[in-house]
Order: structure tokens, then C-alpha cells, then sequence
């Protein structure tokens, strides 16, 4: 009897422990904050965890900001608390200088979220990848495209190089590239039509297709601008 | 009643016992105050050690594992080889901000300002030599960090709730590096001139000056490259227009070394490569050596030996051979001619070469590179190591055994053979010569040193007279001064044992590069002189990159630590049979190239510094 009513104590805390846990605890995130990086609607790719958007909210003892990582294809997301936030792009982050924003009349961009909400980011990239083609077959990859120069004033900047990556997964940049060819941006004659090849090495495991897209490399600029990713047949 | 009596006894007791005011008021007899230890030069001598034991190495014997950051070596440790398979450097990696030590000295030089009772010649010394660690601390920040408040005296906080008056903001990058080149010029004569090499002398205040101006020139003068990574505060980043001041500093500092004549190159050995090992470890009569951080058998040791002898030759059962310098590193060694070359394995016609001896593929080359590394065929503590990858078949096809010292049987032959070596290399097997080599700068020869209770009591070199005339030859070199930089570095490369001086028509950036790169080589040097000259993201720049084929080319790009399988060649009755054959390869857990960002040219610097002192900027590129 005695034993029984203290196995029934100790259950019992453990129930009441178990619940109360529910009480303590705020909420997780619920709301998502998303978008892309744009520009003029157009999304501009990056390479994976190399450009972070950052978001700051006042009133906190600690400053403290939620890093938010861009994804290739130049979209974003984030699960946040209902606030004011302000988002900033770090300087030198990204192929692209910031425009500044209407509201804040500077470059942060006042963010104030009351519900999931999807947000495009307008920047000036320097260049634009337009008409890309990338076709695979053969253990071959071929690329053409055009570039577009966006910023033309004294903020212009001339491309250092550009190149195909062929990756084996759908992470495509220099980190994961199997196969690259490049051009040197001196060696470039015509800013449209431009086209890449290469050849790619066998595959372990045998794998016939891969990951393919362009990066530019500007001079002065530690981002790379990126196509698209396409899967190609290899 | 009896409780009763016992009681009353108490309290008696105790009013008897409060009638001494003085009871409570005791000298405490295991902590000395500040009265004390500033009545004593003895005392005085023992905090300032306590300071210069405070003094942070980047890469030292008590932390191998950072040398393996880079293209030096590869680590042969399972949990040291995330460090060949990161995408990327993280932006808070090599930081530091430790004002808790800078106001340890800040305190120390003011009670030393104040004292009475020390004799005024120790006065005059320890002050000084806390000036030098104050100017190695910042020196320490300012390479890592950029500019950093520069706060010459204790801060006292005076509980008013308002905390402001003690954020400072970030000095310049130049500044900090004036105020290092200031102060070791005003302290430099309070100094004594050799006498020690564990405490601050003149030599070494000299020495820093030489070494803090020659950052601060090539920030200034190879700083255009990258321009994006600056602060308009100047927190970061130095005027192109200041390098040539700074280089003449360095010029300067360093000749004053050389003429102070207490310090010369260590040339007591007929063998140079032995020669070159024992600057490390002869302590001694060794005249090289400016300062170092020195150990004691019986007293503090370190585990270096423990951690990187010869596994054929440990003296405990566990641990040993992790570090293995790469071949990147080993082919930068030149040929006795000053000409670079790779490491020849294959012939015109892309055949094996064969080698009689496994030594015989290094021959010819400057004898720093067997004085640095233990390669295949050498010997280590008077016994050779036994570094074969197994035997090679005319086939192509390889027998080998994954145990080290392993045995399988030979085509044709029923009896086992030993076919690889007891030091490897085996593919994923840590703690011996995985990639083909060990390290043997700084590795020590005496018996017992690489014994968990004995240890090793080699000295970390932090300043010696060869960086001093390398030093001296790049601020030479950058003041277009080709003849004094081509007998400064030629000092050095005689002492290495080349026959034949470099013209002052052929020094130029790739050489000045190349002769720190192998002459420095483990000595917490590359990192520092990369992000100096701007070559870091462009040597590191994280594209995956066969071995280079010119090794004398500064901007060759090494992402990946490489390594040399040698082979016995196995083909009975061919004239070949028994020969040897070297391959270069990969190790298996190097997958991922480094990559150097702008961001870790000048390290983070924490959300907690910044919340605390909002002045604080941030770095660049972060």
C-alpha cells in the first residue's frame, strides 16, 4: 500500500512536469518572411551560404542580428515572431549595390510583419546573365548567353572572368564543380553571344546527368553573379 | 544542568574571545598584496612573468593543429581532418580581444610607475618589458582584428550607471602600428642587450619594430589589390602613400639588429640540413635565436614530440605522427642551381622514374627541406623510418596491407613479406605518415622527449636573426634597393647551403615570397605574410586545384595538401625489380579546397563587444 501511494506520487509528478511544460514556452515562429533578390522582377543568383541578408529588431537589451542566408536562386526565407525589423544587406555582400529604400531614405529596408509575408528586394546588380542556354550531352556541356551591364556610371565594374560549372548535385559554384572552363574578361569581344564548353570527367559512381550553370566574376566584387542551375544529360 | 554548564562556558567563551578587535583582522598567509609584492624585485619579476606567459601564439608546440590550416602540412589526426574538408575559413577564426590582459598590463606598468621600494635599475627594466608585451598584445590585435581601442592605462569604473566614458572607439589600423613602432623605439635603450632570450631585450624590441613595420608597409603597399577591404574610419586598411615610411622603419630596425653584433646566423654543422634542424633545437650556444618561448625538463615541457614523432620510433603507444608537411610545401624546396622544380616522378613520356634509394628523388634540392621534414629513406634519432606505400607490380597493380609494417604474399612466392611500411603511408590511418612524410622541425631528439611524463623541453622561436635579414632584404626589395636585398637574403641562403648568391636582378616578389615560405616554414609566419601581401584569397581562393607545376610562383594557387606515395617496384628479373617509384596523390580525407574570403582578412569581432561598446565598427566583407 505504502509503496503503491508513492509510485503514484512519483507518476504524478511526472505528469504535472510533463504538462506544465506547455505553459512555460513561447510560441515557436510562425510567420515566414520570404522573397528573392531582384532585379526589376528578375531574380539574381548567387552561390549557396556567401550572401547574407541581415534582419535587426530594436527594443531588445542586446543587439543581436538573424543572419539570413540567400539561396542560389537568389531567394530567401525566415521564420519569424511578429515585429518591426529592420533588413539590411552588409556592405560587399552580393554582385550588386543596394538602392535606397523610399521609406527609411537610406539603405535598410523597414520590414514590419504582422503575418507570413512574401517580399521581393530591388538591388542594381552590376551585370545580368540574359539568354542563357545550357545544354548537356556526350560528356559535354554547352553554354551561351548574353551579359547585360546594369551600372554603367563610375560605379561600373569590368568582369574579370567568366565561366561554366558542371557539379555533380544541384549545388553548382567553384566549391562543388566537377568540370570548369573559364574566359578572362579581356578576352571577351562582344558582350552577347557568348559561349562556353567543356568537357566533363567521368563520374563515380557512373551519373548521366549533372548541374550546370554560369558565374561572372567581376573585378573588385567577391560575388559571383550565377545563371540559373539547369540539369543537364550528360 | 550539566548542558546547562556547557552553555554558559560558550558564552563566556565567546565575549572573552570579542574583547581582540584584532581577532578577525588577519595577514592572509596563501595570497601576497599589492604592498607586498611591490616592496620585492623578486615578486615583481614573478607577476611579469605571469605576463609574458600570457603572450598568445597563433601556431605553437602546444597547438600543432592550427599549423594544419593551410597548405604546410596535412594533419594526420581523425579529429583534426575537418580542417581539409571546410568550404571555408569562418570569420571569427585566428580573432582575438582580450582586454582583460592589456589592462593586467596596463596595471602592472602603472604600480611599477608608482613603486618605492624596487631598485630603480629593475624599475627601469621591467617597465620597459611590460611596454614590449603591451606592444606585442596590440601588435597580436592589430594583425588579427585591424585597428582596436588603443587604451594605454587602466580603466576604473565609477558605479554612476552611465557607462559611456569608457567606450573607445576603434584606433586606425596605423595607428596601432605607430604606437607598437613608438613605443619599442622609446624603451628599446632600457633594454639589455642579449644576455637573455626569454625575456624582452633590445634585440627583440628591435625585432618587433622590424617585423610591425614591414606588416604595416605591405598593408599599405599591396592593400590596393583590395581595395573593399578597408573601413572609411581607417580602421581597417593603411594609405598606399605611408609604405615607403614604413619599410624604411623595417630597413632600419633590422640593420640596427645586425649591427648590435650579439646576434649572427647558427652555422656549426657541416651538415646543413642538421645544421638548419638544430636551430631549434640547440639552446645552448646558439647566437640565431631572439627571442623564444623556452621550456624545462623537470619544470614545464610540452607534448610537441609526443604528438609528432616518427610512429616507428614513439615512445608512448598512443598518439605520434600528425603532422605531415605536404608536398605542396616540399616541392617549393629549389634545386641547388636557384631553379624550381617539381618533385620528378615521371619522365618525358609520362613512365616511372626509378629511383635506386627512396632518398634519392630529394637529391639536389636545398638542404632546409631534410632539415624541415622527415622524408622517405631519412633517419631519426639515428634510425631510419620506414615510409613505402607498398609494391608495385609491371601491371600497375599495387599490394599493399592496411596495418602498418603489414604482410601479404608476393605473385609467385608462397611466404608472407613485409609490404608496406611501419610508418605507412595507409590510406585513412592516423597518427603516422599518411601523406609519405613527417615533420621534423621543431621534433625533438633527446630520448624520453616523447614521453607523456618527461615531454619536451624545445623552445618556440618567435624571433631569430634569419626573419630579421629576410625582413631586411623585403623592406629592401620594396625601397628598390636590389643590391642590399640580395645580400641580405643571400646571408641566409649561403647559411642554408647553397653554393651559388641570387643577383639583385633576380630578386623580385616571387622570391622574397618563396625564401620566407621555406626558411620560415612552421613558424607562425604564413598566415600573417599571406594576408600582408593580399595573397590569401588568391592562394586560397577555394577552387579545387591539381598540384601546381611551378613552384616558385607566388600567386600558384594551393587549396589542397597533396602527398607521395613511394613504391617498390616489383618485376622479377626485370632490371628494374626492387627499385623505387613515387606517386603523388591525395590523401583520402582532403575533399574540399580552402577558401579564403575578404571576410577573414580582418577577423570578427564579436556581437558582445559591439553591444557593449557601440562605437566598435565592424569589420569588412563580414
Amino acid at each position: 500500500m505504502k509503496l503503491n501511494f508513492k509510485n503514484i506520487l512519483g507518476m504524478m509528478g511526472i505528469a504535472a512536469s510533463l504538462a506544465s511544460c506547455s505553459y512555460d514556452n513561447y510560441d515557436e515562429p510562425s510567420f515566414q518572411l520570404d522573397g528573392r533578390i531582384v532585379y526589376q522582377g528578375e531574380p539574381i543568383g548567387v552561390s549557396y551560404n556567401d550572401v547574407y541578408i541581415e534582419l535587426w529588431e530594436s527594443g531588445w537589451q542586446r543587439l543581436g542580428n538573424i543572419g539570413v542566408a540567400v539561396d542560389q536562386d537568389g531567394s530567401y526565407s525566415s521564420l519569424l515572431f511578429k515585429g518591426e525589423y529592420k533588413m539590411i544587406i552588409p556592405n560587399n555582400q552580393g554582385p550588386f549595390r543596394k538602392i535606397t529604400n523610399d521609406q527609411s531614405g537610406n539603405d535598410t529596408i523597414p520590414v514590419n510583419l504582422t503575418g507570413s509575408r512574401t517580399m521581393d528586394i530591388e538591388v542594381m546588380p552590376y551585370y545580368m546573365i540574359r539568354n542563357t542556354d545550357i545544354s548537356g550531352g556526350s560528356n559535354k556541356v554547352t553554354a551561351t548567353f548574353d551579359l547585360d551591364q546594369i551600372i554603367t556610371d563610375e560605379n561600373a565594374k569590368e568582369i574579370q572572368e567568366v565561366s561554366l560549372y558542371v557539379s555533380k548535385t544541384a549545388f553548382v559554384d567553384t566549391r562543388t564543380s566537377i568540370a570548369t572552363t573559364n574566359i578572362g574578361g579581356g578576352d571577351l569581344e562582344d558582350l552577347s553571344g557568348i559561349t562556353l564548353e567543356v568537357d566533363v570527367p567521368d563520374r563515380v559512381p557512373t551519373q548521366n546527368y549533372g548541374y550546370a550553370r554560369i558565374g561572372v566574376k567581376l573585378e573588385g566584387v567577391e560575388d559571383r553573379i550565377f545563371s540559373q542551375i539547369v540539369k543537364v544529360n550528360l | 544542568m550539566k548542558n546547562l554548564r556547557y552553555i554558559y562556558l560558550v558564552i563566556i567563551l565567546a565575549i572573552a574571545g570579542c574583547n581582540n578587535d584584532e581577532f578577525l583582522d588577519r595577514e592572509p598567509t596563501d595570497i601576497l598584496g599589492e604592498d607586498q609584492v611591490w616592496a620585492n624585485d623578486d615578486l615583481v619579476f614573478s607577476v611579469l612573468a605571469d605576463l609574458y606567459n600570457r603572450l598568445p601564439d597563433y601556431q605553437g608546440l602546444e597547438n600543432w593543429w592550427e599549423y594544419a590550416n593551410f597548405d604546410e602540412t596535412f594533419a594526420s589526426n581523425a579529429g583534426d581532418y575537418w580542417r581539409h574538408q571546410n568550404q571555408e575559413y569562418g570569420y571569427g577564426d585566428w580573432g582575438m580581444w582580450d582586454y582583460g590582459y592589456i589592462r593586467d598590463l596596463n596595471l602592472f606598468i602603472q604600480k611599477c610607475e608608482e613603486a618605492t621600494e624596487i631598485s630603480a635599475e629593475s624599475k627601469t627594466r621591467f617597465l620597459a618589458e611590460a611596454k614590449f608585451i603591451r606592444a606585442m598584445v596590440y601588435f597580436e590585435h592589430v594583425k588579427r582584428m585591424g585597428g582596436v581601442p588603443l587604451i594605454l592605462e587602466p580603466l576604473e569604473y565609477d558605479y554612476s550607471g552611465d557607462p559611456t566614458y569608457l567606450q573607445y572607439a576603434r584606433a586606425k589600423e596605423h595607428e596601432v602600428y605607430d604606437f607598437v613602432i613608438a613605443e619599442m623605439e622609446a624603451v628599446k635603450n632600457d633594454l639589455p642587450d642579449g644576455g637573455t632570450k626569454s625575456r624582452a631585450t633590445k634585440g627583440a624590441a628591435l625585432s618587433l619594430i622590424s617585423r610591425a613595420a614591414l606588416y604595416a608597409g605591405s598593408i599599405a603597399n599591396y592593400g590596393q589589390i583590395t581595395p573593399e577591404v578597408s573601413l572609411p574610419g581607417g580602421e581597417v586598411g593603411i594609405p598606399a602613400s605611408m609604405a615607403d615610411a614604413y619599410y624604411t622603419a623595417a630597413l632600419k630596425a633590422s640593420e640596427e639588429v645586425m649591427a648590435l653584433g650579439t646576434y649572427e646566423l647558427y652555422d656549426q654543422d657541416p651538415d646543413k640540413s642538421e645544421n638548419y634542424s638544430n636551430i631549434f633545437l640547440n639552446k645552448n650556444s646558439n647566437n640565431e635565436v631572439i627571442m623564444a618561448k623556452d621550456f624545462l625538463v623537470q619544470g614545464r615541457t610540452h607534448g610537441f614530440t609526443i604528438e609528432n614523432i616518427p610512429r616507428s620510433l614513439r615512445e608512448e603507444n598512443t598518439s605520434g605522427g600528425k603532422m605531415n608537411p605536404s608536398l605542396n610545401l616540399i616541392q617549393s624546396y629549389e634545386l641547388l642551381d636557384n631553379t624550381f622544380a617539381e618533385l620528378p616522378t615521371k619522365d618525358a613520356s609520362g613512365n616511372p622514374i626509378y629511383y635506386d634509394e627512396p632518398m634519392d628523388i630529394f637529391a639536389g634540392r636545398d638542404p632546409r627541406l631534410l632539415g624541415t621534414v622527415i622524408v622517405p629513406g631519412s633517419s631519426f634519432r639515428g634510425k631510419e623510418v620506414d615510409i613505402w606505400a607498398g609494391y608495385k607490380l609491371a601491371d600497375g597493380s599495387v599490394i599493399t596491407s592496411g596495418q602498418l609494417g603489414g604482410q601479404a604474399q608476393l605473385p609467385g612466392s608462397s611466404a608472407s613479406v613485409q609490404v608496406v611500411g611501419f610508418d605507412g603511408p595507409i590510406d585513412q590511418l592516423e597518427w603516422s605518415a599518411q601523406n609519405g612524410f613527417y615533420l621534423r622541425k621543431y621534433v625533438d631528439t633527446s630520448v624520453g622527449s616523447g614521453q607523456r611524463g618527461t615531454g619536451s623541453a624545445v623552445w618556440l622561436v618567435r624571433f631569430r636573426y634569419a626573419e630579421i635579414l629576410l625582413n631586411a632584404a623585403e623592406a629592401a626589395f620594396e625601397l628598390d634597393q636590389l643590391e642590399k636585398a640580395a645580400e641580405y637574403m643571400n646571408q641566409v641562403r649561403r647559411r642554408a647551403g647553397f653554393p651559388m648568391d641570387l643577383t639583385p636582378g633576380e630578386i623580385d616578389f616571387d622570391r622574397i615570397v618563396h625564401e620566407r615560405k621555406v626558411e620560415l616554414a612552421f613558424e607562425n609566419h604564413i598566415l600573417w605574410d599571406n594576408k600582408r601581401w593580399r595573397l590569401a584569397h588568391r592562394v586560397w581562393n577555394g577552387v579545387t586545384t591539381d598540384l601546381t607545376n611551378n613552384p616558385g610562383d607566388a600567386l600558384a594557387v594551393s587549396t589542397r595538401v597533396f602527398g607521395l606515395k613511394p613504391f617498390k617496384y616489383y618485376e622479377p628479373g626485370s632490371p628494374n625489380n626492387g627499385k623505387w617509384i613515387f606517386e603523388e596523390f591525395l590523401p583520402a580525407p582532403v575533399f574540399n579546397a580552402h577558401r579564403f574570403r575578404l571576410g577573414n582578412y580582418y577577423s570578427l569581432i564579436g556581437d558582445n563587444v559591439r553591444n557593449n561598446n557601440p562605437k566598435i565598427v565592424r569589420n569588412p566583407n563580414q
